[in-house]
């Protein structure tokens, strides 16, 4: 009865899109620190969010990505926290050397938050679409690389990087997606979230459908009598290489499954971790490398890449079957 | 420092330093470096609010080399005035030392490091944007190559300084009209540039970039009472101070042999006497 209750107040509270729930938590932070800045990029709705409520903590720096990074970098140095408000698309690419030079080698505070990531932008295509940020912004010195799995994750998330000292990019999607958790837990950043133990197989996921479809993977995998451990990488760097280590010692491989280019995102960061630390069978599920311009809802355009409980079912028996001493996958293969 | 022939003794001294770093193991950026020395001298030995033991001062002018390149130029005037020593001159982009041929900020009095063309405007805005919302008086002074206008993000920066009416902002351009690959107007053409810039809603200066008098009044006048953001445009010559280097495009990126490392000294002190 008492969880109940608690589970409904949870749902309550972050009801709506992540996005939604980083605008309320970001105004609520600026409220209490008039060094927290909102900087605008003409996304849409800031201006009744946040700039009428704290005129003097919002800057508006219309259509300029580039422009946009390099001033946040400079109020930055000034003693301001600015929070970097634009797309994923154009964070990572089109603004990505005054990310490089002017945030990340300043190694300033300065949180860009990203929205329409990976290929939540849908049916706006591959113009908007965000399917290489996670590797270009994981491969610059200072940077610290969030992605939350839903809207509760995300308040968590923006409340633990106010005050980290250097720069963090902050990855959201766009519109809402079902709550991962249902009840309070501990969010540390650097430290995987296991939402499902496991000693078969582990799926490692980041992001609110890779999330969603490892969980649903987990049950159908129960049902087939294979045990799969869930893990919920919200911080991609720096990286629970500890989480990852034990993954691979205690079970016969990892799948990783993102929203993201399966080179130099999740897949990537765990395959190079892991074949130097404790090499294991490792399936990367995400885009493959192509540009992305089917039609169709976000859900609809990740499953057309494996982003499914269905597939990863698939190849985490795969996976078991391939491990098995003797198994007679191991002697075909021979 | 107020007197115009105590100002060119010290500019002097900074082309001196230049052409020594030229002469050095791999050169520099010379054309450029001389082309804004007098601008560099004026701005910190005449104008800007500083301490040169304490880099951070907050009531410190700020200055943005946006051309970064010029490294020779502002180690040389940070080193004049006392923010490092001089004879760590010698140590440019020598293995070990800390003055890359870029400026970093293990540089005393380097606020950013520079070197991408295109970022040195909007961090002045940033600067000039986060002291005026705090009614603090730093102004906040950006130098840009000529060719530098050629980046899309400086304009990016030119239109938000005026619409935030940044007039605490000042940027100078170094109109050497001489890039990498010759004449800036048969390269990408910048004119009508004092136009363009007073079409963006700036308050525009055009000046002889070498006058230090005339630099002097013009940066006396600043900043504006308009609210709006200043550009002094100053007209220099790539090189300026050595005959056999002025207005040639092979200026831009020099290496000096001992020999001409004599005589271009020697131009530079014949033509400091030809102007006193």
């Amino acid at each position: 009865m008492i969880d109940n209750a608690i589970s409904s107040d949870w749902a309550t509270l972050y009801a709506g899109a992540a996005g939604d729930v980083y605008r309320r938590s970001l105004l609520a932070l600026a409220q209490q620190d008039a060094r927290v800045y909102c900087l605008d990029s003409d996304m849409g709705g800031l201006e009744t969010s946040f700039a009428a409520h704290l005129p003097d903590q919002y800057v508006d720096l219309g259509i300029a990505e580039a422009n946009l990074m390099t001033v946040a970098a400079a109020l930055a140095r000034m003693g301001k926290l600015p929070f970097v408000n634009t797309m994923a698309a154009f964070a990572s690419a089109r603004a990505y050397e005054q990310v490089k030079i002017d945030i990340a080698y300043n190694n300033l505070p300065v949180r860009i938050v990203a929205t329409h990531s990976g290929l939540s932008a849908a049916h706006l295509g591959p113009t908007h679409h965000a399917q290489q940020d996670l590797a270009a912004m994981r491969t610059l010195p200072n940077m610290t690389v969030l992605i939350p799995a839903d809207a509760a994750e995300t308040a968590k998330m923006i409340a633990a990087a106010a005050y980290l000292p250097g720069p963090v990019y902050i990855r959201l999607g766009r519109r809402a997606t079902k709550l991962v958790y249902q009840c309070d837990y501990d969010f540390v950043i650097g430290q995987a979230v296991q939402l499902r133990a496991g000693h078969d197989v582990t799926i490692v996921a980041t992001g609110a459908y890779p999330v969603l479809a490892a969980l649903g993977a987990h049950d159908q995998l129960a049902a087939l009598g294979i045990s799969a451990r869930v893990l919920n990488i919200h911080t991609l760097k720096p990286l629970d290489v500890e989480a990852l280590v034990a993954a691979a010692r205690e079970t016969r491989g990892l799948i990783t499954v993102e929203d993201h280019s399966i080179l130099g995102g999740l897949g990537g960061a765990v395959a190079e971790t892991l074949s130097e630390c404790f090499p294991t069978h490792i399936r990367r599920i995400g885009i493959s490398d192509t540009f992305c311009d089917m039609v169709g809802d976000h859900q609809e355009l990740v499953a057309a890449y494996g982003v499914t409980p269905r597939h990863i079912t698939t190849v985490a028996q795969e996976l078991c079957l391939l491990n098995l001493p003797g198994s007679w996958l191991v002697a075909y293969k021979v | 420092m107020n007197d115009v022939q105590a100002l060119a003794q010290v500019a002097l001294r900074i082309r001196e330093h230049i052409l020594s770093i030229a002469a050095g193991p791999i050169g520099t950026h010379a054309g450029g470096s001389l082309s804004a020395a007098d601008i560099l001298t004026v701005l910190y030995f005449n104008v800007m609010r500083l301490l040169p033991n304490e880099p951070e001062w907050a009531q410190r002018d700020y200055f943005i080399l946006s051309k970064g390149h010029a490294s020779a130029l502002l180690y040389s005037t940070l080193a004049e005035r006392g923010f490092f020593p001089v004879e760590e001159l010698a140590t440019y982009a020598r293995s070990g030392g800390r003055l890359l041929s870029h400026p970093t900020r293990r540089v005393p009095g380097v606020e950013f490091p520079t070197g991408s063309l295109g970022h040195g405007l909007s961090l002045g805005v940033g600067m000039a944007l986060a002291a005026k919302r705090d009614r603090r008086a730093n102004r906040t002074f950006v130098l840009l190559g000529d060719g530098e206008l050629q980046e899309g993000s400086v304009w990016e920066a030119i239109m938000a300084a005026s619409n935030f009416e940044l007039d605490q902002l000042i940027a100078i351009v170094d109109r050497n009209r001489l890039q990498i690959s010759g004449h800036t107007e048969y390269r990408m053409r910048l004119e009508p540039l004092a136009e363009r810039w007073r079409s963006f809603g700036w308050n525009v200066l055009t000046v002889d970039g070498h006058d230090i008098a005339a630099l002097v009044a013009a940066f006396a006048e600043l900043p504006s009472q308009s609210k709006q953001p200043t550009v002094v445009i100053a007209n220099t010559i790539k090189g300026r101070g050595v005959k056999f280097l002025e207005d040639r495009k092979k200026s831009h990126y020099v290496t000096l042999t001992p020999d001409l490392h004599r005589k271009a000294l020697s131009e530079l002190h014949r033509g400091e006497k030809r102007e006193i």
